[in-house]
């Protein structure tokens, strides 16, 4: 079972184009960068880490001619098929790692006119897997003792922050749910939010580089909450930034929620959660 | 009276018009008219009329073409479509349909039920009362001196995030929904309240302005940016008025968005109004779900907050179930704002589009109010205590900035909720600590019955309230106003009025008293006696009379008036209260102290059925009235003096002391003392004072007493005595010859000949032009009509034993001779030919009509050769003078005017003069022809006259053949 992009290439002119062939190409892009702070360290295979092609093929939909005046429509399939022992990934923008699907559809012109050519950028989403997520509540509870690196435990005021997450291993189309109770604190609070952040990862036999970045920022309480609320933890996966966790020999896309509690004496105390993303 | 009479003032008119009449050559004879004979033979034959016939008063049938194109704008009843059958009378044409007053109502009458339809929401009934309600109210009492801030964060705080590294390009795309102009952050500082308003409104405009120039970022950018702003607590005081104004850009965004996602779906054909997601197509849907996607991340709590509630109605185009699953989400949401002032109002809000989009959906309503409940605490927590101290607002004054917010939430709460759930409710607020400010917005937004039902528990309550917190009398007022809308058990009523009164009279500040116990004069009028409103009374002066503290209060003083007089409308009792009277002296000001009396001169004139003798309402009206009249001076606009007038008049009308008409007449004389800068109020007393001549008259069967003589000859005195001081000259006239009629009427000979004196003294003073609704006409016509009229008293009224024969009638028309009358005027001769019937029936022998028990000229005189000679010689004059008239007319170019004054000349001659006399005759035969000489006379007119004319032209066809 392939999926095919269908279409029409449409053609509008005043007056009849001569031309040198149209044809239409397809391209599918892993497009790996290295971070400023990486690149010095892993220069060696730096070349590694150029592009890798998922899918490229390439089709003439008009022989050279002439297209008459008007609207002319030219429809055209593709196969989705990857080249080679390669597979498609779901379409997704990052900061290190792109994947990225483009069409371009070129006109050769006789000579003194400018061959023309149009890009457009379509998204892939992967085949919903058949199986069921079992959602796993994550319970979890935020205290002085419980933080890693703390240089003086004693200076730091107390609180006791307790709540869960409905689940880690998420569906990209359903909101990350859950709830925080504010049990107590001696310091009022400023801020919670919930970090989103993207762990991408390149590299090869040689070695790796592993970069966490954040994708969005979202505030669920501002300012003193009332204590022993719970509070909802809600937060929809943005679409294009996100998608489902992958893993390959040359890269890795994965995700990353952080809790962050900021005090009001500016205190910032973070709870990671790893996530696994997935389309059912 | 007699003393009046002066001889110098009467002219000698006989020899006068002997000067003038040296020409004539004829004697005028009187027709000698047989007056019953002629009212028989004048009398129309009784004819059975056929429905199907003519007749003079039936409507006539007009087509009335202009009320079609009258613009009526299919709006009014249908009722004046029938028009064609009705007579088409100038005023009831002129309001049909193009009255733009009837037009307005009309419209919004029919206005008003579509408008109810369109919404189709059955949950939502007129009952409740809606937002734009509340807004105007919440504006203007939520107001502030503090300089404000807007605060733009055009720039972005993100010092807190820790991401690293994130690379130009996708930094500018992630924070694009946060930036409107990148890197730059727009602080306005120092802005008064009105500044404040107007840069609110402005974003509202420039929202608009992006939106219909398909930028919609930045309209999304811009409402995020305002929906900031309501997490700013600064400047306290004034959060529910900007939250007012915030939220109205709000609305304007969910209703712009939720348009153009409609516009969307219906482009082959708009879809109804009730569609379903089915009709919805794709585009629209990913359309509207990018919105959510967009402003889902939003980073900041509140702003995604409100914009997300804000198009809570765009999830119908997604599923069907998208609102039921967001409204309690967001409700969840608020629980992450700390500040428990900006979350109750978000409540509000959420609440607010709740009940607009799904008023089915009543539980997270409830939802939000118990969470309200359960973060409750929050209200007394260290954060916003510590926040009050700097910006140095005192609990109380926070607390009812709460109102607002919770009265709106509780009554979408209580809106058509069963008792049970109110109960529940109640009791749940009971068990909070510090309840107060939840237990005002109960009784505030809970239906009045079910508080009225429950008053007693309600005061126990606030008595239980602590006293530093939220302030007793305002729980006090709002249980007020719940009781003055619905009644609380009989039994209960006295208890609760002295629990209340008892806890109203001990509140400080006169203000907040007022305030209080404006509200509660209500139910003590709907439910208890004089005796209890006097008490409320009593208290109301004590506590507003110190330091002058009724002059901050006047709208609340005037108030307890005007629920005091919808309440008690026998006057009798109402002033029989000891304090109304001092209450009424705490009006000071006099505009207001004004107003004040002519609402209850209103209900007085409105309610007062039976005229009065009441000296206690006398007395205390006639005080009323006297501040009125005092307001006067020479500022006053003319319409003021008027309503005054109208409603002293009123007073005056009612004022009856039966039989008593010694004291009626000493009232008047008061009345006259007391209202002297009125002058409708003086014409009046002048026509009572009449009414009561007349009166007496009729008790005594038309024949006076020695004493009853006296008692109108004393009304007659205060009469004449009056007249004078009125400016209107029209109106001493007519009331000069009113007031000689009735006291002719009444047997008073000297005193009417003064008044008709008078008023012939009078008649040089009037002017050529008056003021007649602002616009100076011509007063001839005025004095026409006036001449005519007392042209005809004259005939009844009997010469004066010392004073010539004719006596009036000379001076009347000496004193016409000498009027300066206008340029190219035919007044003074038509004075002259309708004074011609007069004379001709002063010669009868029995006249037309006489006063009993005064012998007019004919008995006097007996027909006296001598008199008719008289009569005769003056009618000469007259036609001398006429002819005199007509001849000057001939050499200008006034023939048109002299064939009409020729021909009415020869009409009255018709009429009144016996053609018999071959002088006569032959002045009638000329006049006929001058009058058709030019050819300005319409001869058919002049043929079809009365049967007496018909029948005298035939004689003058007999004698010219």
């Amino acid at each position: 079972l392939v999926e095919v992009l269908a279409g029409v290439v449409v053609i509008t002119s005043k007056e009849a184009v001569q031309h040198q062939g149209i044809s239409l190409t397809m391209e599918g892009l892993v497009n790996l960068q290295l971070s400023s702070k990486s690149v010095g360290v892993f220069e060696a295979f730096y070349n590694s880490v150029k592009p890798i092609q998922l899918i490229s093929s390439n089709i003439e939909v008009a022989k050279p001619g002439k297209v008459p005046g008007g609207k002319t429509e030219i429809p055209f399939e593709f196969p989705l098929q990857a080249k080679g022992n390669k597979m498609l990934y779901e379409t997704y923008h990052g900061v290190f790692v792109n994947i990225q699907y483009t069409l371009r559809c070129d006109m050769r012109r006789p000579l003194l006119a400018k061959d023309l050519s149009k890009t457009c950028e379509f998204m892939l989403h992967c085949q919903p897997q058949k199986s069921k997520v079992q959602p796993t509540p994550v319970d979890f509870t935020i205290t002085p003792e419980t933080l890693q690196n703390v240089k003086e435990r004693t200076s730091l005021p107390k609180f006791v922050i307790r709540g869960h997450l409905d689940a880690t291993n998420c569906v990209i189309t359903q909101p990350l749910t859950g709830e925080l109770v504010v049990e107590s604190s001696e310091v009022a609070i400023k801020s919670i939010e919930l970090q989103l952040v993207r762990v991408e990862t390149c590299g090869c036999a040689e070695g790796y580089a592993r970069d966490a970045t954040e994708i969005q920022n979202i505030q669920i309480a501002e300012g003193d909450v009332c204590h022993g609320l719970p509070i909802p933890i809600y937060m929809v996966f943005p679409r294009l930034f996100t998608c489902p966790t992958l893993e390959t020999t040359n890269f890795k896309v994965e995700f990353e929620v952080n809790v962050v509690i900021v005090l009001h004496d500016d205190h910032l105390i973070t709870e990671n959660f790893p996530l696994k993303l997935c389309r059912v | 009276m007699g003393s009046v009479y002066s001889p110098n003032s009467c002219p000698n008119f006989p020899t006068r018009f002997h000067s003038i009449a040296l020409y004539s050559v004829f004697f005028r004879h009187a027709r000698v008219r047989k007056y019953g004979a002629e009212l028989q033979r004048c009398r129309l034959d009784a004819v059975p009329v056929d429905l199907g016939d003519y007749h003079p008063l039936k409507p006539i049938t007009v087509t009335d073409s202009r009320s079609r194109r009258g613009g009526r704008k299919g709006s009014t009843s249908s009722s004046s479509s029938s028009s064609s059958s009705v007579a088409p009378d100038p005023l009831s044409s002129m309001l049909e349909g193009t009255d733009p007053l009837s037009l307005f109502a009309a419209a919004s009458a029919s206005e008003t039920p579509t408008l109810s339809h369109s919404k189709n929401e059955e949950e939502v009934g007129a009952d409740f009362e809606p937002w734009s309600a509340k807004r105007g109210e919440i504006l203007a009492r939520f107001t502030t001196t503090e300089k404000l801030s807007i605060n733009l964060f055009m720039g972005s705080d993100k010092t807190s995030s820790p991401s690293s590294a994130v690379s130009e390009k996708v930094r500018t795309r992630l924070e694009e929904l946060d930036d409107l102009e990148e890197g730059s952050q727009r602080e306005l500082l120092n802005l008064s309240q009105q500044d404040y308003v107007n840069r609110i409104e402005e974003l509202n405009q420039s929202l608009k302005e992006a939106w219909s120039s398909d930028q919609k970022v930045k309209a999304l950018k811009i409402v995020i940016q305002c929906s900031k702003l309501l997490s700013d607590t600064s400047v306290i005081q004034f959060y529910p008025s900007k939250f007012v104004l915030i939220t109205d850009i709000l609305d304007t965004f969910g209703r712009l968005v939720y348009e153009r996602i409609w516009s969307m779906c219906s482009d082959p054909r708009p879809i109804p109004d009730s569609f379903s997601v089915e009709d919805v197509n794709d585009t629209a849907k990913e359309t509207c779900l990018n919105w959510f996607f967009k402003i889902a991340s939003i980073r900041e709590l509140i702003p995604r907050l409100y914009v997300e509630a804000a198009i809570l109605k765009c999830n119908r185009f997604l599923n069907k179930t998208g609102i039921q699953e967001t409204l309690p989400r967001l409700t969840a949401m608020i629980r992450g704002i700390g500040d428990p002032l900006v979350a109750v109002y978000a409540r509000a809000y959420l609440c607010r589009v709740g009940m607009e989009v799904a008023p089915h959906l009543k539980d997270s309503l409830n939802k939000n109010f118990f969470d309200l409940l359960a973060s409750f605490r929050q209200i007394h927590g260290d954060t916003v205590q510590n926040q009050l101290v700097i910006q140095r607002v005192e609990i109380p004054v926070y607390l009812t900035l709460y109102s607002p917010a919770i009265h709106w939430i509780l009554q979408c709460v209580a809106y058509r909720a069963p008792d049970v759930l109110l109960t529940e409710m109640m009791e749940r607020c009971k068990k909070l600590g510090n309840n107060a400010l939840l237990l005002n917005s109960v009784m505030w937004a809970f239906r009045p019955e079910f508080v009225a039902a429950r008053a007693t528990d309600f005061i126990g309550m606030i008595k239980d309230c602590d006293e530093a917190g939220f302030p007793k009398h305002l729980l006090f007022g709002s249980l007020g106003r719940s009781l003055a809308c619905a009644d609380p058990p009989e039994s209960e009523r006295l208890p609760i009025l002295n629990e209340a009164w008892k806890v109203i009279t001990k509140v400080r500040s006169p203000q907040d008293y007022i305030n209080c116990a404006e509200i509660w004069v209500e139910f003590t009028c709907r439910h208890f006696t004089k005796r209890e409103v006097n008490t409320v009374l009593a208290d109301i002066i004590k506590h507003m009379t110190p330091d002058r503290a009724f002059e901050d209060a006047y709208p609340q003083l005037q108030s307890v008036m005007k629920k005091i007089l919808t309440y008690f409308h026998n006057f009798s009792v109402l002033f029989s209260m000891e304090k109304f009277l001092p209450f009424l002296d705490m009006f000071q000001k006099d505009s207001v102290r004004v107003e004040v009396c002519k609402s209850i001169m209103e209900v007085f004139i409105k309610h007062q059925q039976e005229p009065t003798r009441d000296p206690v309402i006398l007395n205390a009206l006639l005080h009323v009235c006297k501040t009125m009249h005092d307001s006067v001076n020479a500022l006053t606009v003319e319409d003021e003096k008027r309503s005054l007038a109208l409603l002293i008049n009123g007073f005056i009308r009612m004022v009856s002391f039966g039989r008593d008409f010694e004291q009626q007449l000493s009232f008047c004389v008061e009345a006259r003392a007391t209202f002297c800068n009125l002058e409708p109020v003086i014409i009046q007393l002048i026509h009572t004072v009449n009414q009561l001549a007349m009166e007496t008259r009729r008790v005594m069967g038309g024949s006076h007493s020695r004493k009853t003589a006296a008692f109108v000859r004393a009304c007659a005195a205060y009469s004449f005595i009056t007249i004078p001081s009125l400016t209107s000259i029209f109106s001493r006239l007519h009331l000069y010859l009113l007031s000689g009629q009735v006291a002719l009427a009444n047997q008073c000979l000297s005193q009417a000949d003064a008044f008709l004196k008078a008023a012939v003294s009078v008649l040089p003073e009037v002017p050529r032009t008056i003021s007649v609704e602002g616009k100076q006409r011509s007063s001839e016509a005025f004095l026409l009509d006036f001449i005519n009229s007392f042209l005809s008293t004259l005939l009844v009224v009997p010469d004066h034993p010392e004073q010539g024969v004719l006596y009036l009638v000379r001076g009347l028309l000496n004193m016409v001779q000498d009027y300066t009358w206008e340029d190219n005027s035919d007044a003074k001769v038509r004075v002259y030919i309708s004074a011609l019937p007069l004379l001709a029936a002063m010669s009868q022998e029995s006249y037309l009509y006489t006063i009993p028990k005064v012998d007019s000229n004919e008995t006097l005189y007996g027909g006296d050769p001598k008199f008719v000679a008289e009569i005769s010689r003056l009618c000469e004059t007259l036609i001398g003078q006429v002819l005199d008239h007509l001849k000057t007319l001939g050499r200008e170019e006034g023939v048109r005017r002299q064939g009409s004054l020729a021909f009415s000349l020869f009409s009255t001659l018709l009429a009144h003069g016996d053609l018999r006399n071959n002088k006569l005759n032959q002045l009638a035969v000329n006049l006929w022809n001058l009058s058709h000489k030019n050819g300005h006379c319409d001869t058919r007119t002049s043929v079809s006259l009365s049967p007496t004319y018909t029948f005298s032209y035939k004689l003058l066809n007999d004698f010219h053949p």
